[in-house]
């Protein structure tokens, strides 16, 4: 019989957190299926409600932009520029609001058993990719109903995913750290995502700012995951330099919220 | 292969209390640097640092289950936290040989939304179990717990009973070498606490495991333990056979309580000592008698005086009983110069377990209060298991209980 040996000793955690998140890998598909069974069983439109979302915020925002101040969508259907940008901000922005509560929420798990802490975050961006996924099937239908055929471009689309998983990680594990320490975080987070829709190309393209402005403009990760949609769907120009910009802010947004996040987790069960 | 299976060495967890308030907001934070800054001689950073646990070793062989007991505060939980790697200690070294689960509350992740067959993989999941593990006990969860009709019921239409008996029933099923247990059986009723004791004898004794219990129901300890572990702030003060460790922290229980005389000088008295149950070592029990002697030095003769006690649970802080000679029972004191021993008795115990404090005034007749102190000593009401009745005794249960009938009209 293999023994199974355990030693604690003050940061011993450390070194065995990646072997340990392996480890407790059915946990995390677990709180993720939780999370997905409950949203969708309280609702009473359910999945519906994926969908319901940013179909609506599509028709304001196409309404507002492309009718009321008639701007350009650079020669695509005015719905399908809107809603290529509304698909990763949806999901950075419930992806963030959802991870910045989850170990606040979850205090009583987070007290009464040991996991690595980084689990449930994570599990609730996997629930906001779901989402992204349904809502992503709406974008087929009005590709469908435009007649609109992108082109080899839209292979690269995983790879636009993947960064925007990587900000919302980054931003979402920082917040989560801090609203763990500091509760009043809660009602900044609301704030940040309705913030940070004004400040994001989702109702306009990026072309629109001025071009003494476009490198400033891009500091904004989400600008260079919506520009990257774009091209990968829509087949639009991609400023090099202002993606690559975004790009870095991405990882270094990633890396800064991991870091932070793995120096304070020690003490979140002490904190909360 | 060793037959170790817990071994702890020097294990220490220091806390940092910060005296003021620690910042939860960062509102606060941020009115806290701005009027530092305008006033930096107030930068009071007084921080203290608390050992929640001290230098504690001790080893566990395989198969044995060994009872923590002490008083609130001793240190228990957090041994317990840092066996279970909640928080990581201090200094000092763990070695687990293993597979270890902790059970430190009944119940933990479920989710009121979701059915009771969901629930059971998600609790076994965070206690621990893979999958396959779950499927394969899933029927014996099931029929322990009772609760096959109700399978796809979500659990918030369940009552409360099914509840922590599902709820007990996926705890019971894990698998692993070594258990550890924090109070869980301060929950349910009696016949219920009777099953779940049952089902912990089977773990420790049919099926081997090492279990590590921790609770203040001595009965529990007892019947379930062969040895034990006293913990005193901290510090383990004693290991061995487990009655006698029981004996120890029982007859301990209030000697940890000083009490410093003080004087009342508006009328020349010093109240010397106030004793609970001072016959049986200040172990107090539901349901028995509860003596308070109070030991009182005179200057002169002192007249039409009321004195009172009150009892107060400590958590709610709430005065649950209070006495007073004068106004209850109208009975006039006269204090003499020199000693004198005044004593209340109370028959019948009413309190149920818990931690509880008794305070002390003395009184002028509808005019004043010349001394009134709510919380002057603490005391514990002891967890036990009156056999043959359903009093609650468990801890927090209810804070008094109170003589009465039911009756029903159909």
């Amino acid at each position: 019989m293999d023994e199974h040996v355990l030693i604690i000793e003050a940061g011993r955690t450390e070194k065995q957190y990646f072997r340990d998140i392996w480890r407790y890998r059915e946990l995390f598909l677990f709180l993720a299926w939780r999370d997905i069974l409950v949203r969708y069983k309280q609702t009473v439109f359910g999945v519906l409600w994926a969908v319901l979302r940013p179909v609506l915020t599509m028709v304001v925002f196409t309404v507002v932009f492309g009718k009321i101040a008639k701007m350009s969508s650079g020669g695509v259907p005015y719905p399908i520029l809107v809603y290529s940008a509304i698909l990763p901000w949806q999901f950075f922005s419930s992806a963030f609001a959802e991870a910045g509560n989850s170990l606040v929420g979850n205090a009583n798990l987070l007290t009464k058993v040991y996991f690595p802490r980084i689990i449930m975050p994570t599990s609730t961006i996997i629930v906001a990719l779901v989402d992204f996924f349904i809502s992503f099937a709406i974008l087929l239908v009005l590709m469908v109903f435009y007649k609109f055929v992108p082109s080899w471009h839209i292979l690269m689309l995983p790879v636009f995913i993947l960064l925007a998983f990587l900000i919302s990680m980054g931003a979402g594990l920082y917040i989560t750290a801090l609203n763990v320490k500091y509760r009043d975080l809660r009602m900044v987070i609301p704030f940040v995502v309705q913030f940070g829709l004004y400040i994001s190309p989702v109702g306009f393209m990026s072309s629109v700012v001025p071009q003494q402005w476009r490198l400033l403009y891009a500091c904004n990760p989400m600008v260079g995951v919506i520009d990257g949609f774009r091209w990968a769907i829509l087949g639009q120009d991609l400023n090099g330099t202002a993606f690559i910009l975004s790009l870095v802010v991405s990882v270094v947004l990633f890396i800064f919220g991991l870091w932070y996040f793995r120096k304070t987790e020690r003490t979140f069960a002490d904190v909360v | 292969m060793s037959d170790i299976a817990i071994k702890v060495q020097n294990l220490s967890k220091m806390y940092h209390i910060r005296h003021e308030e620690r910042h939860r907001s960062i509102r606060e934070m941020l009115t806290h640097k701005w009027s530092s800054l305008i006033h930096p001689s107030q930068k009071t950073k007084a921080v203290e640092d608390f050992w929640a646990l001290r230098d504690v070793s001790f080893e566990i062989k395989k198969g044995e289950c060994v009872g923590i007991i002490g008083r609130n505060g001793a240190g228990k939980s957090t041994l317990l936290k840092i066996l279970s790697r909640i928080t990581e200690p201090t200094t000092g070294r763990v070695e687990l040989h293993g597979r270890v689960t902790s059970l430190l509350e009944v119940g933990t992740g479920f989710h009121q939304e979701l059915t009771g067959r969901e629930n059971i993989y998600l609790n076994g999941t965070i206690l621990g179990m893979t999958k396959k593990e779950i499927d394969r006990k899933f029927d014996a969860i099931v029929a322990f717990a009772e609760i096959e009709k109700f399978l796809d019921t979500v659990v918030k239409r369940y009552s409360s009973g099914m509840y922590v008996r599902l709820a007990f029933a996926v705890a019971a099923h894990l698998e692993c070498e070594i258990l550890i247990v924090d109070e869980v059986l301060a929950v349910g009723d009696a016949q219920f606490q009777k099953k779940c004791l049952g089902k912990m004898g089977d773990v420790s004794q049919k099926e081997g495991k090492t279990v590590l219990f921790v609770s203040h129901n001595m009965v529990a300890v007892k019947k379930l333990c062969k040895r034990g572990m006293l913990l005193e702030s901290g510090i383990k003060k004693s290991e061995d056979e487990i009655s006698k460790v029981v004996d120890a922290y029982e007859n301990n229980v209030l000697t940890v309580q000083t009490f410093n005389p003080f004087k009342i000088k508006e009328i020349d008295m010093v109240v010397q000592k106030i004793t609970v149950n001072e016959d049986t070592d200040g172990v107090v029990v539901p349901f028995k008698p509860l003596k308070i002697d109070i030991e009182i030095e005179a200057e002169r003769d002192i007249n039409q005086i009321g004195i009172e006690i009150m009892l107060s649970h400590e958590d709610t802080r709430g005065v649950v009983f209070r006495a007073n000679t004068q106004t209850i029972k109208n009975m006039d004191i006269r204090i003499k110069k020199g000693k004198n021993k005044v004593s209340c008795l109370i028959g019948d115990l009413s309190l149920c377990s818990g931690r509880y404090t008794l305070g002390f005034g003395v009184s002028l007749f509808m005019v004043k209060y010349y001394h009134y102190e709510e919380a002057l000593l603490g005391f514990d009401v002891q967890e036990t298991v009156i056999e043959q009745s359903c009093l609650p005794t468990a801890a927090n249960y209810s804070h008094v209980y109170l003589d009465h009938k039911w009756m029903i009209e159909n």
